[in-house]
């Protein structure tokens, strides 16, 4: 029973944040979309705890609203 | 059909066409796979039962074709199990391919020790033809072919039928109705019931061929095949070299175009190659839906099977729980009848089986969502499960083509007594017994030693002669089925040869189980005590407060 930990967490966040946009070059939106879903699937898998990725989930779509 | 010429079953002129009106203890409607299960578990308890069907043979094409081990358990109980285990083809393994890659592979059977397969595919006829047999042979059974009902009208004391034959209609009453007449259940509409839940909008092409290969009797599901872009496929392995095949057409496919055989073809050549002779069966396209009754149980008439609750065919959930239904019914309603139970135990039927049709439901609607995909993003979800699932083990538990067939463990019913004591394992009150292997006197098997009425499964010799007597002797008989130990003639005793029941059930000498008459635990403790044993039935059978009754 873990909590979703939000504080700063990434030892070189701005590496991290290059890599991200790096792993996506060349690639068409369909194909983002998939390694997108991919990375978050491997990610989910190694998180495990439940309650994280519940926490994660609400977390992400806090703010956006349906457009209808 | 090549392999298969549907038999014809004599239509009788009823004596009530010229006689009074009869009344019957039990009707069941519709002689399909779940009314004849509901026929024969009545008969052979016997139960005179009537059974109306509006047609004169089996099912017309394979329809249901995956009958699950808990499924062939009940069948082994209804006298039915070898006979279509010999007929069926065994498997155990299934592939899932994405595109033209295997992206997994799955073992259904977990661990050995066990008298049925993870599933035997058969065609329905050759199910149906083997269970009308089986009806045909017990006595107070009779099926009644070409008899439609035509008019239902519930009473408080009876159920009145109008009934429609070639010659003409007749009147019938009964006292408790089953109704098993599938999913457009006529006699559900009759009485103005209906059923909610959701229509998927796809369609599928399914169809029976006839081929000799080598291929393995496997379940084979593709995604996004190179013969069948964009959508799925299946091939299965039935009995006499017949092969079901299932193509995923989408939503704006024309029924009517796709089944014809020279659209039907050339897709299966794709499939199957150029190599491949084979001829084509039977085909269909279907919709589904998932959808349930919100109350099985509407006074003295009792749904069962598709009538009651629709699943899609991936995991095979529609017959196995319809068949399931029944097992859970007739011990009840044989309880009732006798008044040996209140008429509350029937409740439990709904409880019960509602429960397990929601769960049936739940899987069924996920394995859907899965296949047909309901948006871009869902379907981006899907692909990027496959494609990991290739590399990564985790991935795999994720693909979802259907998660096949599994009993309901009741772990919530009012039926069960809580655990006195602490055990470990799967077995808690509730779960389906399971089964191992023992040398007794009734074969090589835990569930073929189980009685037909309540049973203790007792580990070691610790119950008295005097005990055991006064068990028999219940207004609810429980007979005993002991694990080791000299034989003696008031119980069963059997050996656990390979120590595959203590491990299973965490059995120590003075376990007891108690075990329903479907075979579900319901009770266990670590010593026996007579009146615990008591009290537990009293509550598996709705007679907790009707103590009066067990004075005797």
């Amino acid at each position: 029973m873990g909590t979703l930990n939000t504080g700063p967490n990434l030892a070189a966040p701005d590496d991290f944040y290059q890599n991200l946009i790096e792993l996506h070059r060349d690639l068409t939106e369909a194909q983002s979309a998939l390694v997108n879903a991919k990375l978050i699937l491997l990610l989910a898998n190694h998180v495990g705890d439940a309650d994280v990725l519940r926490a994660a989930m609400a977390a992400a779509r806090e703010d956006v609203v349906p457009a209808t | 059909m090549k392999t298969y010429t549907n038999p014809v079953y004599e239509y009788r002129r009823p004596p009530e066409l010229t006689g009074g009106p009869r009344h019957c203890g039990v009707v069941v409607v519709g002689a399909g796979p779940v009314g004849l299960a509901a026929a024969i578990d009545l008969a052979q308890r016997e139960i005179p039962v009537l059974v109306l069907d509006d047609d004169d043979t089996v099912s017309v094409g394979s329809r249901a074709i995956c009958y699950a081990k808990r499924t062939l358990e009940i069948l082994d109980r209804l006298g039915c199990g070898d006979p279509i285990v010999n007929k069926g083809v065994c498997w155990n393994v299934g592939k899932v391919f994405h595109g033209d890659k295997l992206a997994y592979q799955f073992d259904l059977l977990p661990e050995p020790g066990h008298h049925r397969p993870a599933f035997v595919n058969l065609q329905q006829y050759h199910f149906e033809e083997c269970m009308v047999r089986r009806v045909d042979a017990l006595a107070p059974a009779e099926i009644r072919w070409r008899h439609k009902v035509v008019g239902v009208e519930p009473e408080d004391a009876k159920v009145a039928l109008r009934v429609a034959t070639p010659d003409g209609d007749y009147a019938l009453t009964c006292d408790w109705l089953i109704v098993c007449d599938g999913a457009r259940s006529p006699v559900r509409h009759m009485l103005g019931l209906d059923t909610e839940g959701q229509v998927f909008r796809d369609r599928f092409l399914i169809a029976d061929i006839h081929m000799t290969t080598d291929f393995p009797t496997e379940r084979w599901f593709w995604f996004d095949p190179p013969f069948h872009r964009n959508q799925s496929a299946l091939l299965h392995r039935q009995a006499d070299d017949v092969w079901r095949v299932d193509f995923q057409l989408g939503w704006d496919a024309d029924p009517e175009e796709e089944k014809k055989p020279e659209k039907i073809v050339p897709r299966l050549r794709a499939m199957l190659g150029n190599d491949v002779d084979f001829e084509l069966e039977w085909a269909s396209v279907y919709t589904f839906q998932c959808r349930r009754m919100q109350q099985f149980r509407h006074g003295r008439v009792l749904f069962a099977g598709d009538a009651a609750h629709l699943v899609s065919p991936f995991g095979a959930r529609g017959a196995n729980s319809g068949v399931q239904d029944t097992d859970n019914l007739v011990w009840k309603l044989d309880l009732v009848l006798h008044g040996q139970a209140p008429d509350a135990l029937l409740d439990t039927y709904n409880a019960e089986r509602v429960a397990a049709a929601d769960e049936n439901i739940l899987n069924s609607t996920r394995a859907t969502d899965f296949i047909t995909p309901k948006s871009a993003v869902s379907r981006t979800f899907r692909d990027a499960v496959l494609g990991l699932a290739r590399h990564h083990p985790f991935a795999r538990r994720l693909v979802n083509s259907g998660r096949l067939s599994v009993p309901r463990v009741l772990a919530d019913s009012c039926l069960n007594t809580p655990d006195p004591d602490t055990f470990s394992g799967t077995m808690i009150p509730g779960a389906p017994a399971a089964d191992a292997p023992v040398s007794g006197p009734r074969g090589d098997w835990l569930l073929l030693h189980l009685s037909r009425g309540f049973s203790l499964l007792a580990f070691g010799d610790t119950i008295s002669g005097e005990a055991a007597h006064a068990l028999a002797q219940n207004p609810i008989a429980c007979g005993i089925v002991q694990v080791g130990g000299a034989p003696r003639d008031d119980r069963i005793v059997i050996e656990d040869k390979s120590g595959l029941v203590s491990a299973r059930y965490d059995g120590r000498p003075g376990t007891c189980y108690l075990v329903r008459p479907d075979q579900h635990v319901c009770a266990r403790w670590r010593a026996f005590d007579p009146d615990a044993v008591r009290d537990a039935i009293a509550r598996a059978t709705c007679n907790i407060g009707r103590s009066q009754r067990w004075a005797h």
